[in-house]
């Protein structure tokens, strides 16, 4: 059996998906900024499917700037409103668990002279608003605060921080990559300013995602060499990942949210069954998705590895697999201990997952987890 | 990521438990750091007879454990102290650079344990 169960870092782009992106590499392939009619279908699909994401967030279609996915979205909007906004003051607020596109971003900034708080997260997974609303000072020019957590999957209170953000007239910025077709998302409702989206996170292609840049904020452009995208990203048009982004969000159904948490339950359960297994960060207002569970005495790469070899799809948050060797950042954040932290592994969910798949998980966890205890010198 | 050889004894590590009549135990590591070894070894005329492992760690952690207990066992405690990194690397086809300090702390494991084995002679 091969089971996915990664589906935050990726997932598989739905049929539906790709049968309405193929027309536009192979039959309405025009530069949607020419004029002739092979530009002006391609035009008319690239607007019809701005229109439709635009719907989708409560927002207005030129809002909507196209970029290449999430990463590129969060650079977009946080160097493009600090730069917009240096005369104005040099201070950014974020948190310590953002993903490595908002937290290296920030870094990258400290180093050109912005100065950024970035607020402590508790033990459960969230924001410390109170720390935030004490953080605030004059020169604060920008707030950013992530929808969903990637690794943990835990939500924050987008709206209370926006209303904040609004009062003080701060510019607010959240990474919504994790959260859409999972949990609610009106821009004018949550008070944002900027938005960043990409598609592949909900059976979109890879490649595509946006970034929500409400009219009345002024962003500077990071790229020059066109005009495209109102001006804030040159670059020919991705049509074809434009339509396949609108088309994923158009099969998002809220049954499929009901059936993921009731999976995601029955997962969490049978997993702290285990002795010695604790659940990453709040067991509410958490991605109907997302399973992040810590198991105690073992490593997260051996426990992958070992999943992976039943064919089970995982990752961790371990240092392990990654070139650095300090653990999840995220993890430490929340005060997980650094052993702990090392034995982590995220299940993440999707509309495609079967009960029959989390049985077979279930068990195969129990094993491996089991055979690595048996050669650990810990337990 | 790993080769072959890595994942074949990842998956069924050789020389692996506890000894109760070790003659030498060796661990290092630390388990904030996610890597922790302890290896036992059992001396008869200078020979390393019997070693076995027990590790908390990544796949490369877990296979330079299991290779070092091949490669030491049956060896004189002199040849075992000879053994190298480079030795390790090499039987285990390669190891991803990021992986390399895992072949270290298996032969800092068997030193410790021969340093142990020979406080325990005195």
């Amino acid at each position: 059996m091969r089971v996915y169960l990664d589906n935050s870092a990726t997932t598989r782009t739905a049929p539906e998906v790709a049968d309405a992106m193929l027309p536009f590499f192979v039959d309405k392939y025009g530069n949607a900024s020419s004029i002739h009619s092979f530009g002006e279908a391609a035009k008319e699909a690239l607007e019809n499917a701005r229109e439709q994401i635009s719907k989708y967030i409560n927002a207005e279609p030129d809002e909507i700037i196209f970029t290449s996915g999430g990463t590129e979205s969060d650079n977009l909007a946080i160097k493009g409103a600090a730069y917009a906004l240096k005369d104005k003051g040099k201070h950014i607020i974020t948190s310590r668990f953002e993903h490595p596109a908002v937290l290296e971003v920030c870094q990258a900034l400290e180093k050109e002279g912005f100065e950024v708080t970035y607020l402590s997260v508790s033990k459960e997974g969230f924001v410390d608003i109170e720390k935030l609303k004490e953080s605030i000072k004059s020169d604060t020019i920008l707030v950013t605060v992530m929808h969903a957590n990637n690794e943990i999957g835990t939500i924050q209170d987008i709206e209370k921080i926006g209303s904040i953000c609004m009062e003080k007239g701060i510019v607010f910025h959240t990474d919504a990559v994790q959260s859409v077709g999972k949990t609610p998302l009106d821009v004018k409702k949550m008070h944002v300013d900027l938005a960043s989206f990409s598609a592949h996170k909900f059976h979109g292609p890879k490649g595509i995602g946006a970034l929500y840049v409400r009219k009345k904020d002024k962003i500077k452009k990071l790229f020059q060499g066109g005009s495209q995208e109102m001006n804030l990203r040159p670059g020919t048009e991705n049509v074809s990942g434009a339509v396949g982004f609108s088309t994923a969000l158009k099969l998002l159904d809220e049954e499929d949210i009901k059936k993921m948490s009731e999976l995601r339950n029955y997962l969490i359960d049978e997993l702290l069954s285990i002795p010695e297994a604790s659940l990453n960060g709040s067991r509410e207002n958490r991605l109907c998705n997302n399973v992040n569970v810590s198991f105690s005495h073992i490593e997260g790469e051996s426990i992958l590895l070992g999943l992976d070899d039943k064919g089970i799809a995982v990752s961790t948050g371990s240092a392990c697999t990654s070139q650095k060797l300090e653990p999840s950042h995220v993890l430490l954040a929340l005060g997980v201990k650094p052993e702990d932290a090392h034995g982590s592994i995220r299940f993440s969910l999707s509309k495609y997952t079967t009960k029959k798949e989390i049985d077979y998980t279930i068990n195969a966890v129990k094993t491996v987890v089991e055979n690595l205890r048996k050669i650990s010198p810990l337990s | 990521m790993y080769s072959e050889k890595v994942l074949e004894h990842f998956k069924k590590p050789h020389n692996v438990g506890k000894m109760n009549d070790a003659d030498g135990i060796g661990v290092v590591g630390n388990r904030a750091c996610g890597d922790v070894m302890k290896l036992y070894i059992k001396v008869k005329d200078n020979k390393i007879i019997d070693i076995k492992f027990e590790t908390m760690g990544c796949a490369a952690a877990i296979a330079t454990s299991s290779i070092i207990t091949d490669l030491a066992k049956g060896r004189t405690i002199e040849e075992a102290l000879k053994i190298t990194k480079d030795n390790i690397v090499d039987e285990l086809e390669g190891l991803p650079p990021v992986k390399v300090h895992c072949s270290l702390l298996a032969i800092d494991a068997l030193h410790a344990a021969i340093k142990d084995y020979k406080k325990k002679k005195q």
